[in-house]
């Protein structure tokens, strides 16, 4: 079974014809997002910066009454 | 309070968002309803059997795939600025939307992902129930994905099935049923989705429009245009019947935002709805001190009787809103103001008890935040305590701006109800093609949908500022602390990755449109 699905997929991918630049468009845009923008632009903050929710409550807290 | 914010912080935050939300959704209408489009063509095919309708099928699911292709994941942009520029907001309704998109990333990973792979490799390689099983999957995939979405957009826009607990910081879900069908939740999901069929319907009809002219493919075209003006009319009767119920919805949650898509400075009875009409640069004056409007043609009595359903009912103007209508019950938003510092104080406090271990003070202000009485006179206005201090006028949205807007997309929709119909009536009769102008019309109406949805989505975003959750959190208190300079970087960055994605996607497109239905 795993084995006809995996076939399946190859034979599709093989007979591309259009499909192919298509797929090149959607490999650079993937690596743009993940492999640049995520990596160095899009850290997630309060992930980076505390290490558990408790802590992060915290400072979420502090933000908003002290504005 | 919030002096010390850098308001150039805020409106590149915004001004990113808006970029990368408004891109996205270049995409995303198109592929929710052209692969029900391509659904109803492939299901003919199965039906008949008839080549015509394969080659129909497959014409279309091609230009599906490029539209899908180019704009899948470029949502996801959208969450890593959550996580970055708005992580405050991000803390703040953490369950709320944690849950729902879970639940869209499962599915439109294994919906969307497993079958449309089969909808594209399947031709003869499985049965064709099955293909067209994979084709209907596909389609409903799309939508459920867009199902999760609009829920935690809805919840924004009209907060409900939550607690907030003051001790982290968060909104936490009481009834996730009441956050899913809300009837904010359930009436944007049907405009958006009937919406984007209209938008996809309209697509067929230009781009077979187009082979028409050129006298290509007649047969291939005329069938194309009678699924989609079918398609059509009852995507763009649906679009107006969930659009006025929307208003309405919109008169009762977000009375200023209503009374911005209107520009109604001074509320009234018997109030008229203005059909068209230019406005003056310098409208946003509280209270207005002039004319606002060059000129206007109004409807008598209409927007009384679109939100109440009967011309005597009290429409509050922007001016009651913010000043409050004894008579209609209307709370002054300087009293909002008041009320919201309280909340604000009172959480200042509990978490100062809190962190000096005052255990008794820190009990008796935890039960006011569950305390139904005082949660709805004083947490309910939260938001608006973080104005005390400030000018009034930043508490009302861009008047021109939701104005312009909301009656391009009414005015839009019209025509293209009217086109739908003609379309539909004149391929009945088998004399859709006969008039060149009508099928001119058709081609150049293509990006009139799109300009629609986003009008739309400019004023369901833009009409309820200055609340990222509504009347609970501005902008000012959701966003991260970066450095202004940071933002714009990658809001060009996104400027540009976009709009070569953009660009890539028209090129293919077009390419493979002129190859037509018979181009490999």
């Amino acid at each position: 079974m795993f084995k006809k699905v995996f076939r399946f997929y190859l034979d599709g991918f093989r007979s591309m014809t259009w499909g192919r630049r298509l797929w090149g468009i959607i490999l650079i845009k993937l690596f743009i997002m993940f492999a640049i923008l995520r990596l160095f632009f899009f850290p997630d903050i309060l992930k980076r910066d505390f290490d558990t929710d408790r802590q992060r409550g915290d400072h979420v807290l502090e933000q908003i009454i002290n504005l | 309070m919030l002096e010390s914010i850098d308001m150039s912080l805020i409106n590149w935050s915004r001004g990113q968002f808006a970029l990368t939300a408004m891109f996205h959704w270049l995409f995303v209408p198109l592929t929710l309803g052209l692969s029900f489009l391509v659904a109803f063509m492939h299901t003919i095919y199965v039906t008949t059997g008839s080549e015509e309708w394969k080659k129909i099928t497959r014409f279309w699911m091609k230009l599906f795939g490029i539209n899908f292709a180019i704009g899948v994941a470029t949502g996801i942009i959208l969450e890593f600025e959550f996580g970055t520029n708005w992580s405050n907001y991000s803390w703040f309704v953490g369950d709320i939307f944690g849950a729902p998109l879970a639940v869209e990333g499962i599915l439109a990973f294994f919906l969307e992902s497993t079958f449309i792979a089969i909808m594209f490799f399947g031709w003869d390689k499985v049965s064709k129930r099955f293909h067209l099983t994979a084709s209907w999957l596909t389609a409903f995939g799309a939508s459920l994905s867009a199902v999760w979405i609009l829920v935690a957009n809805s919840w924004m826009q009209h907060p409900v099935g939550t607690v907030f607990n003051p001790d982290m910081a968060r909104n936490e879900m009481t009834s996730f049923w009441d956050v899913v069908f809300s009837e904010v939740a359930v009436n944007k999901f049907m405009h958006t989705i009937t919406s984007s069929f209209l938008l996809a319907s309209l697509f067929v009809i230009g781009i077979s429009a187009w082979f028409l002219l050129r006298k290509r493919e007649v047969l291939f075209a005329k069938r194309s245009t009678l699924i989609a003006s079918v398609f059509g009319v009852l995507a763009a009767a649906a679009t107006i019947v969930t659009g006025d119920t929307s208003a309405r919805i919109v008169a009762r949650k977000q009375p200023m935002k209503f009374a911005a898509m209107e520009a109604l400075y001074e509320g009234q009875t018997h109030a008229p709805l203005v059909a068209i009409g230019a406005m003056r640069t310098d409208t946003t004056r509280i209270p207005n001190p002039r004319e606002d409007f060059i000129f206007k043609i109004e409807i008598p009595n209409a927007l009384s009787y679109m939100v109440f359903l009967t011309p005597s009912g009290f429409v509050p103007g922007i001016t009651d809103l913010v000043y409050g209508n004894d008579e209609q019950g209307i709370i002054s938003y300087p009293e909002k103001i008041e009320r919201g510092a309280i909340a604000i104080q009172t959480l200042r406090e509990l978490k100062r008890a809190k962190d000096r271990g005052d255990e008794d003070t820190y009990a008796a202000l935890r039960e006011k935040f569950r305390d139904p009485e005082w949660l709805d006179t004083y947490y309910r206005h939260f938001g608006y305590g973080y104005y005390k201090g400030r000018e009034l006028k930043e508490l009302i949205p861009d008047v021109k701006m939701n104005f312009y807007a909301f009656h391009i997309m009414v005015i839009l929709g019209l025509h293209f109800l009217i086109l739908s119909a003609l379309a539909f009536w004149l391929s009945l009769k088998n004399r859709w093609g006969r008039q060149k102008w009508l099928l001119w019309v058709a081609l150049l109406t293509i990006p009139l949908p799109y300009i629609a949805s986003q009008a739309g989505w400019l004023v369901a975003e833009m009409g309820r500022q200055p609340w990222v959750v509504y009347e609970l959190m501005p902008t000012l208190s959701a966003v991260s602390r970066l450095k202004p300079g940071a933002v714009q970087v990658t809001f060009w960055i996104f400027a540009v990755t976009f709009t070569s994605l953009f660009i890539a996607e028209i090129k293919i497109m077009v390419n493979q449109i002129k190859k037509g239905p018979g181009g490999k």
